[in-house]
């Protein structure tokens, strides 16, 4: 423990100002992949555990594309729409044969997927740490701001990941499939039998978590090395971004998100051998003062 | 037993259902036709839910079929039932209680089976003028009575060419069933086939033309609601609490 460090970090304007900019990017990376983890289990009651791998998949995704086209862009489009194919067609074959089954049946198939697809990726992509390299237009200096060093991808990221967030908050919020999703979480019969093929929006719902898992290892790529397995923290992450935020919030997993990424940004500096046990022990706070998370509803 | 030469709108015939291992509807049938209002009567547990949710495909029959304009349904889901024509207002009413007023009626906006396009937001807010200034407002913060409307209202918004209404005037204060039985006075006037299941014959008299009486699951009575009202025993032995 160093609280002197901290100390000295949160008095200096640089250091916020450099923490801060790491923990957003962890934070709103993290977001993309919890907001689809807490859809999916607030319309289907599903806790797709294997929410990490389809992140994993689209870093290699974007990684395929990158190599093939060259264009960081197509890259990040490749890495979202693969996954979100890949979702569709993991919810129709797999996951929907288990709607209704005991929790341990859904968590045996995830964890298969899981298993499986970090296999996959060793053999098409190899065993080794994989390189993305920074895509030429974010080679430039970095912007220093307050005397903090704040490199140009890390804010293209923090804007992208932000107006991603706004776009799924209206499209939940106020588009009529955004209503129906919702009402599909509350009373799936309700909705199938006012003609809504609850099918079709579940399908929906896997295909919109797997292109933002998608997106955000395609983001994510230029700043984290790709490895087979590396889904694996990313999902514990976004479940305790979950029992933060509230589960089925879209609201709670973006500020869960935030949250979880300053205190990792700045419990590296006050905690440098602690930092995963604080989002644990925020997690546990959270659990005693409000077990349905900041966003939850009561009784959930 | 009436007979009619109007057209069956839709029907359940000789159906079979069972929740688990215990069967619940024995071998009912019953046929509702254009422009009729039909109540299917019988005490608490008689099966008239279960009827109701048979023909809307949430509870499917094991033997026997169902139709809705003559296309049989008893292995289809229940969306695929709704988008035939046939509509659902359930009984204990199930609006989306975090969803506004105006959202829970345009979830359920779409065109009848025919492409019929009757009944929209501003039609259903002249139907149902008490809905209009809680637009806004949460569906699950209404009273019990303007839950109710909405919730019929809702299911109106898919332009069904029948309604099924489960128990519209229980648990709600007399002056509100009046105001549900004015309603659906209109929408009998206005051509609605409607199958409305009650426990209380006295609310169904002035709307439904027609009683189908069941109890323990089975078909025990069909006549005119007014040979129902003036048959002593059959009150006394099926509707009686």
């Amino acid at each position: 423990m160093d609280l002197s460090a901290l100390g000295s970090c949160l008095i200096s304007p640089s250091c916020v100002i450099t923490q801060s900019t790491s923990g957003l990017i962890i934070g709103l990376l993290l977001f993309l992949v919890a907001a689809g983890v807490s859809l999916i289990f607030g319309v289907l009651k599903v806790v797709n555990f294997a929410h990490g791998a389809f992140y994993m998949l689209g870093a290699y995704f974007a990684y395929s594309a990158y190599q093939l086209s060259g264009s960081y862009l197509i890259a990040v489009l490749a890495g979202g729409i693969g996954v979100a194919i890949f979702g569709v067609l993991f919810e129709r074959l797999l996951i929907s044969r288990v709607y209704g089954s005991p929790v341990l049946m859904q968590i045996l198939v995830c964890y298969a997927m899981i298993l499986i697809l970090d296999d996959v990726v060793k053999i098409i992509w190899g065993a080794d740490f994989l390189s993305f390299g920074m895509p030429p237009a974010f080679q430039q200096l970095p912007i220093l701001f307050a005397g903090g060093v704040v490199p140009v991808f890390y804010l293209f990221l923090i804007v992208i990941t932000l107006i991603i967030a706004a776009l799924l908050g209206l499209l939940i919020t106020k588009t009529r499939y955004g209503k129906i999703v919702r009402a599909a979480a509350v009373n799936p019969s309700m909705v199938s039998a006012l003609g809504i093929n609850t099918g079709v929006v579940y399908a929906s719902v896997f295909m919109l978590g797997g292109l933002l898992a998608g997106l955000a290892g395609g983001l994510a790529a230029p700043v984290r090395s790709l490895t087979a397995g590396m889904g694996t923290s990313i999902i514990i992450e976004s479940f305790i971004v979950t029992v933060i935020g509230g589960m089925g919030s879209v609201a709670g997993a973006l500020v869960g998100s935030i949250l979880i990424g300053l205190v990792r940004s700045f419990g590296s500096i006050g905690f440098p051998l602690f930092t995963e046990g604080l989002m644990f022990v925020m997690m546990a706070v959270v659990l005693v003062l409000k077990p349905s998370g900041l966003f939850g509803k009561e009784g959930r | 037993m009436t007979t009619t030469t109007n057209r069956t709108i839709f029907s359940a015939e000789n159906i079979d259902v069972f929740y688990g291992t215990s069967q619940i509807l024995f071998d009912v049938s019953i046929a509702v036709s254009e422009g009729q209002t039909m109540a299917l009567l019988g005490r608490n547990g008689a099966g008239k839910s279960t009827t109701l949710k048979a023909l809307a495909g949430l509870a499917p029959p094991k033997r026997g079929k169902t139709t809705v304009l003559g296309t049989e349904m008893q292995r289809r889901k229940p969306h695929v039932i709704a988008r035939a024509g046939l509509g659902y207002v359930p009984e204990d009413r199930q609006v989306f209680p975090e969803h506004s007023v105006e959202d829970n009626l345009l979830i359920a906006e779409k065109k009848g089976p025919n492409g019929e396009d009757y009944w929209t937001l501003a039609r259903i807010f002249e139907m149902l003028p008490m809905l209009e200034p809680l637009k806004g407002r949460m569906a699950g913060r209404l009273s019990g009575g303007e839950q109710q409307m909405l919730t019929i209202g809702r299911t109106l918004m898919g332009n069904p060419v029948g309604l099924l209404l489960d128990e519209p005037s229980e648990g709600l204060a007399p002056v509100i069933v009046q105001q549900i039985g004015a309603l659906l006075r209109k929408l009998r006037d206005m051509g609605v086939t409607v199958l409305l299941a009650e426990q209380n014959m006295h609310f169904c008299l002035g709307i439904a033309s027609h009683a189908t009486v069941i109890d323990k699951g089975e078909i025990v009575y069909r006549d005119t609601i007014e040979a129902l009202r003036a048959n002593e025993d059959v009150k006394a032995r099926y509707l009686a609490l």
